[in-house]
């Protein structure tokens, strides 16, 4: 292995011909690649001084073993020099900038020191040079004779791919070599290069670097014959050409010929390059298909930078839809049993694990948890199938490794893209199953962002125990359910669950025995708490009850509910809608469980019972959380239909009246605006004031029609009790379905936008009425009239093409970052450092809290410490 | 720029230059003494170089004097840690 050494800078120009002879090690003069006993000739393609590929020998350059030797260049004297396709545009701008004649660059002096002094300063800003050094191309274009001898200067058209017309005649690369030669030092950086470093005539190659065999190694088929890398066939062609070229020039052939095979040499090493260029017929294989040649190893999706360098494919990796399970832990993952049976983990065979090892042997491959291969001590690896593998079980001894099949319980990375956070890969536990899909506890669906609408997951099995290790003790979902972001649980209940708990916990539903038996079905408790009361001899038992069973003794801990509704003063464990939560020694007092008790991104109980118990705990919760909510969604019976966004007649004749007065009360501004008696607000034209006032008024009445409709809908209806225990949805949402969509807007105005004076051809020129500017009085369920529906897709338009937009930008904007801060490490004594040792903060995020740790500094915090403590000493 | 309290009644003096440690946007800048330095270095256990760095043509940096080489303490306001201490070496 050779020392990494340390990048000290990076220089880009351009190489000179000086450079490409000196870093060769062997002029290549022979097309011919092997000789008859498969031996490389010298001085041909594969050169044993290019480097090695084959096992067992050594390179002639540096004595390095294939692996260790890098490679070496080595180069082709072109018989005639050819344009380099990479630098076609900036040879034609040069061309076009310089005289015909003397090569000098056609501006004045006063010119030149102006435009050299520009860019010096911005390179020294380390600034783009680009705008400056096109003005000055395009400047030097205009003159039409030269300033310093006075040649006329011609047009040059520029032909694609690679031809320069000057007055009718093709300039040669010869030519424009030549020119370009002449051209002095000082009009060079003018031009924005470095004469020292990149001299305009290097972009015309007279020698070619060939490169080292490594980078384009030969291949042997089955049959024993060779095939030859992509690079290697171009390279013999332009080997080839370069031949007889120099063949027809020494016997002094027609002129005709020798251009015919100049433009040969040319479109060779052009293709060599690129294969791609827009007017050359791209070069192919025997059998029809396109070489990949230079560039087209390095761009692209699948190219080098792309393709090897910023993404690689990995073994002991999975990739399948997910669908949900509830029935499964946060902590585990369903892994489909074909998924199961190719993935492996290795274990090596020792005196303690000899009897395992071989009964996982004996199964074979086809029987789960088997194996598929086991290494000898040598390396061998040995496949195992149904039949040998009686007979491979008999060989194990100490220190064969056997790749096993995953099986339950085994430790697993679990991912989904865009991995835009560290909760976006953690360690899951396997738990094989059948079918095909990938199975995930929901409440882990907020940290991955995941749904079910198609969603694909990968899977990664660790393979070595610090692997393993790691995984299971930084990675772990439980570990991971506090939010580094907001310091806030980012697991727990979605949707149903929040409904779920929701519906168990309001108020004191009395319960029988039956339903009691129904909600812990799915649970293991001995025995039941007391019953709330009895009624006609009967037993009965409430919700909060049944939540309690599953919060841990000795919790203690009160908070508003998601669905408080917000009074002037909260009146606390008085609150008569049950939206005031209390949990004493684990036992749900009061209050109803929500989005604000286990919810992800909010769950107070989640939060406590992590800092107080710990994140086991906590998971444990959760699992039976997941239970016991869809218990209780299912007790109560939950659905909705059309059906729920009837209002009664009465209230929708109010809301008419509502908009109807909200339309009148804007016609009257803007009677009043034509009529020249409106105020202007302050800071503001008559034009805006009239516009803010008629927003106004109709978002009032969009409000208005809201509340009428929340009068009539109440918690008997099921989009009430999404919205209100924040399970989905708002009770906006339900307003725009079952009242009055309301005004629809572009940039945070009304709609304006259509034909000269009016949005559209169904209203007058001029018209300020809320109709004619989008305000859609209609709900969703009573339908939208044409025009209504028109300015709704306008307004919906624009969500669109902004979330689009934001999705795209604050990706790039990661992406930024993420390079930006990615090595950087808070080190034990709290500072953060870069690879270097350089320091950045002297102070984590200048207090040195990790927001996953810390406990909001709260008095709440100090009171409940007191209390419990006081309890504490009471029941001693 | 607003003009300043005017010292007499005459001669009403335009401030075209005002100190920018006085301005409350400017956090404190502190030269420490050499053996201050060798301290804040040996606390975090590293070599100057590994500090951040301000250059001596900085404003902040000019007023209070410093010389290449010298460490400037720099106190800010934080909103979650009252104050939060930074060090920069000066440079040119
Ligand atoms: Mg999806
Ligand atoms: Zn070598
Ligand atoms: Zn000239
Ligand atoms: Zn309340």
């Amino acid at each position: 292995m050779t020392v990494p050494k340390r990048i000290g800078k990076i220089r880009f120009g351009l190489i000179s011909p000086q450079e490409f002879r000196k870093m060769s090690v062997v002029k290549i003069i022979t097309a011919d690649t092997y000789d008859d006993d498969g031996f490389p000739i010298e001085m041909g393609l594969m050169d044993p001084r290019l480097g090695v590929i084959d096992p067992g020998l050594r390179c002639r350059s540096c004595g390095g073993r294939p692996g260790e030797c890098p490679g070496h260049f080595g180069h082709i004297d072109l018989i005639a020099p050819v344009i380099h396709v990479g630098f076609a545009k900036l040879i034609r701008k040069i061309l076009r900038a310089v005289c015909r004649d003397c090569s000098r660059l056609m501006l004045k002096e006063n010119e030149k020191n102006m435009y050299l002094e520009q860019i010096q300063t911005l390179e020294r800003l380390g600034q783009m040079t680009d705008d400056t050094v096109n003005k000055v191309f395009s400047e030097a274009r205009k003159n039409k004779t030269c300033p310093y001898c006075g040649a006329p200067q011609q047009e040059i058209k520029f032909e694609r791919p690679l031809s320069y017309i000057e007055a009718g005649h093709k300039l040669t690369a010869s030519d424009i070599r030549d020119r370009f030669e002449k051209a002095p030092d000082d009009d060079i950086q003018v031009m924005g290069m470095n004469p020292a470093t990149a001299r305009p005539e290097w972009m015309i190659l007279t020698v070619l670097p060939v490169p080292p065999v490594t980078m384009r190694p030969s291949i042997t088929l089955e049959s024993g014959q060779r095939s030859e890398d992509d690079l290697t066939h171009k390279l013999v062609d332009i080997i080839r050409i370069n031949q007889r070229f120099q063949e027809n020039r020494e016997a002094g052939a027609p002129q005709l010929i020798i251009e015919d095979l100049w433009e040969l040499l040319q479109y060779h090493v052009t293709t060599f390059l690129d294969n791609t260029v827009s007017g050359v017929p791209p070069a192919r294989h025997r059998s029809g298909r396109p070489l990949k040649t230079l560039s087209q190893r390095l761009k692209g999706k699948e190219g080098r930078f792309r393709g090897s360098l910023s993404g690689k494919r990995v073994n002991f990796s999975a990739r399948t839809v997910i669908s949900p399970d509830p029935n499964l832990s946060i902590g585990q993952v369903g892994v489909p049993m074909d998924i199961a049976m190719e993935l492996s983990v290795p274990m090596i065979a020792n005196t303690r694990n000899m009897e395992i090892v071989k009964t996982f042997v004996r199964r074979g491959p086809d029987r789960h948890p088997g194996v598929n291969y086991v290494t000898r001590p040598d390396q061998r690896r040995v496949k195992v199938t149904d039949k040998n593998c009686e007979e491979v079980a008999e060989q194990i001894d100490i220190g064969w490794k056997i790749d096993r099949q995953l099986a339950d319980g085994d430790i697993v990375l679990f991912n989904r893209q865009p991995s835009l956070h560290r909760m976006s890969i953690m360690s899951h536990r396997v738990k094989v199953m059948p079918y095909k899909t990938f199975r995930l506890n929901p409440a882990v669906c907020p940290p991955y962002n995941a749904d079910f609408d198609g969603d694909e997951m990968n899977m990664h099995v660790p393979q070595t125990e610090e692997a393993r290790a790691e995984a299971e003790i930084l990675m772990r979902v439980q570990e991971n359910i506090l939010s580094p972001r907001f310091g806030g649980p980012i697991i727990g209940g979605i949707h149903d669950y929040v409904t779920g708990s929701f519906l168990l916990t309001h108020l004191r539903k009395p319960i029988d025995r039956r339903g009691v038996m129904e909600l812990v079905k799915k649970f293991e408790f001995s025995e039941l708490p007391e019953p709330e009361g009895v009624v006609d001899g009967k037993p009965y038992w409430t919700g909060k009850q049944i939540f309690s069973l599953i919060l841990p003794r000795g919790l203690d801990l009160s908070f508003k509910a998601d669905f408080c509704y917000n009074c002037d003063v909260c009146k606390g464990e008085d609150c008569e809608n049950d939206a005031y939560v209390v949990i004493e020694d684990g036992q749900l007092i009061m209050g109803t469980i929500d989005a604000e008790a286990v919810g992800a991104f909010k769950g107070k109980i989640t939060d406590r019972i992590i800092k107080e118990y710990s994140p086991s705990v906590a998971s444990e919760f959760l699992d039976r959380m997941t239970l016991l909510a869809l218990r209780g969604i299912m007790y109560a019976g939950f659905s909705f239909g059309i059906d729920d966004e009837d209002i009664p007649a009465a209230a929708a004749e109010q809301i008419d009246d509502t908009t109807r007065t909200a339309r009148e009360k804007s016609q009257q501004l803007i009677e009043a605006y034509n009529a020249g008696e409106l105020e202007s607000l302050p800071g503001r034209t008559l034009d805006e004031t009239l516009e803010m006032r008629i927003m106004q008024t109709l978002g009032k009445a969009r409000d208005t029609a809201g509340k009428i409709a929340g009068q009539y809908l109440g918690l008997d209806n099921s989009g009430v009790v999404m919205a209100v225990s924040g399970a989905r949805g708002s009770m906006l949402n339900l307003t725009q379905m079952a009242a009055c969509v309301g005004q629809q807007s572009v940039r945070g105005e009304r709609i304006m936008r259509g034909y000269a004076g009016r949005t559209l051809p169904h209203f007058r020129r001029g018209d300020l009425g809320a109709e004619a500017h989008g305000f859609v009085e209609s709900s969703y369920k009573d339908g939208l009239n044409p025009t209504e529906f028109f300015f709704h897709a306008i307004g919906g338009r624009e969500g669109l093409v902004d979330t689009a937009i934001r999705t795209s930008q604050s990706g790039y904007l990661q992406r930024r970052l993420v390079n930006a801060l990615q090595d950087l490490e808070v080190k034990y004594d709290g500072t953060v450092k870069e690879t270097r040792g350089m320091i950045v903060q002297f102070q984590y995020g200048e207090d040195g809290v990790d927001a996953s740790r810390r406990d909001y500094a709260s008095t709440d915090n100090v009171k409940r410490i007191i209390k419990s403590v006081l309890k504490k000493k009471e029941s001693a | 720029m607003s003009p300043s309290a005017a010292p007499s009644k005459k001669k009403v003096v335009l401030v075209t230059k005002f100190a920018v440690r006085d301005h409350e946007m400017v956090p404190d800048h502190v030269l420490l003494t050499p053996e201050e330095g060798v301290e804040v270095l040996k606390a975090f256990n590293i070599v100057a170089p590994q500090l951040p760095k301000i250059h001596i043509n900085d404003p902040a940096a000019k007023e209070i004097g410093a010389k290449v080489g010298d460490i400037i303490k720099i106190v800010r306001k934080s909103t979650t840690a009252k104050h939060s201490v930074f060090y920069r070496l000066v440079i040119d």
